[in-house]
């Protein structure tokens, strides 16, 4: 099979679904001439026009609610949010406005609105454009959150993302745009909901999603030479979550590391481990092991950048720590 | 000659504005209906107010007694089919936008029946039948899902308008600022319409703002705007009317503000301790259906007796939503993991 990088993935499943449906349209800073912050959007103003690709001034508050607005009057926007850490820009009318406005009406109204944006640390963009805030949205009811980690799946969610009539935080890392992958030919779409084993094994099972899945996986294979299978489940998304995956892997395994970028104090991670304790408390020969970002902004300096997130070596280290803990 | 003496247009000038009179070439039919539009408002606040004396009212309740001619004269000056935003002060445009009184009443109660089967009660109650496309619970939430109503307009080419209903409060908000921008920037069809009614809260405007007049803000936009009386419904209904034009001949944005007042507290838990009661007095005094009344009396458009036989007209059909209101069922406990999502 074909191999693309995961940006050109996405710029994919947005000329598809825009080719497919005129309600799609494009929106944000500099995605028109430019392309987008993260090159995305490559000649899409070309192919489409500035009425389906519109740049708009520095107003993430106003981005989000136009989007809103046109949802509710029948476009299906996708606005882009050029670094997560905007968002704290619009979340009045992300948290407040697009997540509840469904149910506030009793179901009479619908946002099909996707807010892509991206995340993560590693490219030394320091503190306020390198976090992991998907436990903002993942708190909030109302809001699907999508965490894609490769081409295909990245490829395959967005088009779900898109034809989704609740509104879709679509987070994406920016340290996985470069990275190719196994992209076939032909459409295709993901389900929401429906996790994915990146690797079978049988000694552990690692959760993790976005670019700790690319990391978790070269961990696995790591440990494999010495010995040691590693089962790595993506939850592609994290709202709505297919937890009996999870737990399905945790009754083979026994024992569940999860690894996520996110500083660990109110994060999904801790979300996720109390959630398979109290299903299969049982099944567990050790306690659930996280390994998290540190409660601490994102530094500048390189070494002490890659020190404050979760790193192959760490993963490894936490995996030898729990095959030799017994319950 | 009758038809050419109907033709002959009559113009008018508010706040330095040149505007056709349109409200004089209307049907008394349409004249008369405004005025039932008013007394609705007030009569559904009245009896909303009954409901909160009462401890019937679960949550909060902001009342729009004082400011119908706003809602209603800007609402009848557009098209059934364009869309409005609206406030946390919402009952007026709701009702003047053509929103069925029973199942609005029967949202304020919480009831299964209601217009968001009770699940948004007075600050979320949307009516998308109407083209009402929600109260908001946040000052200033709505000015940006207002602004991406008008950018479908644009793209559709629909020919549709949006009012975006705001109070004093949020035009120091953020969004207002952002959205106003650019919708300015992309010549949208849709009319910021400021309803300043004295007090944000407790926060009087003149301790809020240090300009004289909100719509002096235009300037920083680019756009037209102005000020009006927005207690005298035939003034709110020219100016809009005029407006409603500009926008639909692509002329972009306007922000208009309109002076009015409230007559009842912020919410159902507020003393007032704010503001006198002289103050509120010499406003009741100017009071928007008051002044309106006396217009169609004096035009000849109305009697006293058909005005009074309006009224009551007006108390039987909100006797009849109390009643549907009261009567029915609240939703169950199961209900309530229902559409959350879509």
């Amino acid at each position: 099979m074909r191999e693309i990088q995961y940006r050109e993935a996405i710029r994919e499943a947005i000329i598809e679904e825009m080719d497919r449906d005129r309600k799609v349209f494009l929106i944000g800073e500099d995605v028109g001439v430019y392309g987008g912050a993260f090159k995305a959007y490559k000649g899409l103003l070309d192919k489409y026009g500035p009425d389906r690709v519109i740049n708009t001034p520095i107003s993430e508050t106003a981005i989000i609610g136009a989007g809103i607005g046109a949802a509710l009057t029948g476009y299906r926007p996708i606005v882009e949010i050029m670094f997560i850490d905007f968002a704290a820009l619009a979340m009045d009318q992300i948290a407040n406005q697009a997540a509840k406005i469904h149910f506030m009406s009793g179901g009479r109204l619908n946002v099909p609105l996707v807010i892509r944006t991206q995340g993560g640390v590693g490219k030394g963009l320091a503190t306020q454009h390198s976090q992991s805030l998907e436990a903002w949205f993942y708190h909030i009811p109302g809001l699907k959150v999508v965490m894609p980690a490769t081409s295909y799946d990245v490829k395959g969610l967005l088009k779900t993302a898109i034809r989704d009539n609740s509104p879709v935080m679509f987070i994406e890392h920016k340290m996985t745009y470069p990275v190719k992958g196994a992209v076939p030919e032909e459409e295709y779409t993901i389900p929401f909901g429906k996790a994915d084993i990146k690797r079978k094994g049988e000694d552990i099972t690692i959760f993790a999603y976005s670019n700790m899945v690319l990391k978790s996986i070269e961990a696995a294979e790591e440990l494999e030479r010495e010995g040691i299978s590693c089962e790595v489940v993506d939850p592609r998304t994290i709202v709505p979550l297919d937890i009996d995956e999870v737990i399905n892997s945790v009754k083979k395994t026994g024992r569940l590391i999860i690894v996520s970028e996110a500083c660990r104090r109110g994060s999904v991670a801790s979300d996720i481990s109390a959630r398979v304790t109290e299903r299969v408390f049982e099944y567990l020969k050790a306690p659930v092991k996280i390994v998290a970002g540190l409660d601490t902004p994102i530094p500048y300096n390189s070494t002490l950048e890659w020190a404050s997130i979760p790193q192959k070596s760490d993963i490894i280290k936490a995996v030898k720590e729990l095959l030799e803990e017994i319950l | 000659m009758g038809n050419d003496l109907k033709a002959k247009k009559l113009y008018i000038t508010i706040d330095g504005y040149r505007m056709e009179d349109k409200f004089s070439g209307l049907d008394d039919s349409i004249k008369i209906e405004m005025l039932r539009k008013m007394y609705q408002i007030r009569h559904f606040e009245d009896e909303t107010e009954q409901f909160i004396i009462r401890g019937m009212i679960h949550g909060t309740c902001h009342l729009y007694t004082g400011e119908e001619a706003t809602a209603v004269g800007a609402i009848y000056a557009i098209n059934d089919d364009d869309y409005i935003t609206s406030t946390h002060r919402g009952h007026g445009h709701c009702i003047a936008k053509g929103a069925d009184l029973n199942i609005m009443m029967a949202e304020l109660l919480g009831k299964r029946t209601g217009c968001c089967k009770g699940k948004g009660g007075s600050m979320h109650i949307a009516d998308v039948d109407s083209g009402n496309l929600g109260a908001n619970g946040v000052v200033g939430g709505g000015i940006g899902i207002a602004t991406g109503a008008a950018l479908t307009c644009k793209m559709k080419k629909s020919g549709k308008i949006v009012i975006c209903f705001f109070g004093d409060g949020a035009a120091n908000q953020g969004i207002f600022h952002s959205s106003i921008n650019i919708a300015s920037i992309w010549d949208l069809p849709i009319i910021y319409l400021c309803e300043n009614n004295v007090y944000g809260m407790s926060t009087p405007v003149k301790e809020a703002f240090n300009i004289e007049k909100i719509s002096d803000r235009k300037c920083a936009y680019g756009i037209e705007g102005l000020t009006i009386d927005g207690n005298n419904l035939v003034e709110v209904f020219n100016t809009v009317s005029h407006f409603s034009g500009e926008c639909r001949a692509g002329r972009g944005p306007v922000l208009i503000e309109s002076l009015t007042y409230r007559w009842r507290g912020h919410s159902k838990s507020d003393a007032q301790v704010y503001r006198t009661r002289e103050e509120i007095r010499q406003w009741v005094e100017r009071g928007p259906i008051e002044r309106y009344k006396k217009i169609l009396i004096g035009g000849e458009i109305l009697t006293e007796k058909e005005d009074k036989d309006l009224e009551k007209e007006v108390a039987v059909q909100l006797d009849k939503a109390t009643k549907f209101a009261m009567e029915s069922p609240f939703p169950e406990p199961s209900e309530v993991e229902d559409d959350v999502y879509a």
